[in-house]
């Protein structure tokens, strides 16, 4: 039997959630122009994640997110080499960056930067590494 | 004109985050910190965007929507942790 009942806050999650969400994947993509990156961007989705466990439990968490965090931090620190190592094989220094416009079908012309692969790395580290200090914390008894 | 509605409302919320610390400080209970430490970060909100217009910049526009949420996540935490003891149940109860 339930003895707590947070029908207020559960509710409330579930339309606040698509918000944060959808905020951090606007900074994340505004950062080349704009105020935002993979840092702070990746720091919303961690918050997002933290209010779900708030409103949650960290077991209906994990079904819900089936993430192991510790391979998504690994799978961010291999993007942001594999975009700098790159540049290797075409005769230019490491970490140099190329960038193009490109037509596509639906969004028209759009400007494509291998610096958008090394934020999304650092997003997946952000992201990896604030989920597994918060989960190991709240696991411990 | 502007210019000085805008300096008179940053005196304005200025005073009252001053209120606010005064109640963080001196407040009784722990809730009433709680909500005092809530009413500080809207205020911050607020002068963020009254800032934002002295410096004719919409840079800081971001920094308010992000204010907002941290807040609530804050407030959301310190409340759950008063009311059950911890923030994180490992399994709720059923």
């Amino acid at each position: 039997m339930r003895t707590h009942n947070n029908v207020i806050l559960e509710t409330m999650i579930r339309l606040v959630l698509f918000i944060i969400i959808l905020f951090s994947v606007y900074i994340f993509f505004a950062g080349h122009y704009y105020p935002g990156g993979g840092f702070i961007g990746g720091l919303m989705t961690a918050g997002a994640i933290v209010l779900m466990l708030i409103a949650y439990d960290i077991k209906t968490v994990s079904i819900i997110l089936p993430f192991n965090y510790r391979i998504m931090t690994g799978i961010g620190l291999l993007f942001a080499i594999g975009t700098s190592a790159g540049a290797i094989f075409f005769n230019v220094p490491f970490l140099t960056h190329a960038f193009g416009h490109i037509v596509l079908p639906v969004l028209g012309d759009i400007s494509l930067h291998t610096a958008t692969l090394f934020d999304l790395g650092v997003y997946l580290v952000v992201v990896g590494v604030t989920m597994t200090i918060i989960q190991t914390i709240g696991e411990d008894e | 004109m502007l210019d000085t509605v805008i300096h008179i409302a940053l005196f304005c919320l200025a005073l009252s985050m001053i209120g606010l610390i005064y109640r963080v400080i001196k407040g009784p209970s722990i809730p009433d910190r709680v909500i005092a430490l809530d009413a500080i970060g809207i205020n911050l909100i607020a002068i963020i965007a009254l800032i934002s217009i002295v410096l004719k910049t919409n840079a800081f526009l971001e920094v308010i929507l992000l204010l907002g949420i941290l807040a609530f996540i804050g407030t959301v935490a310190f409340s759950k942790y008063l009311e059950k003891g911890v923030i994180f149940e490992r399994e709720r109860d059923r």
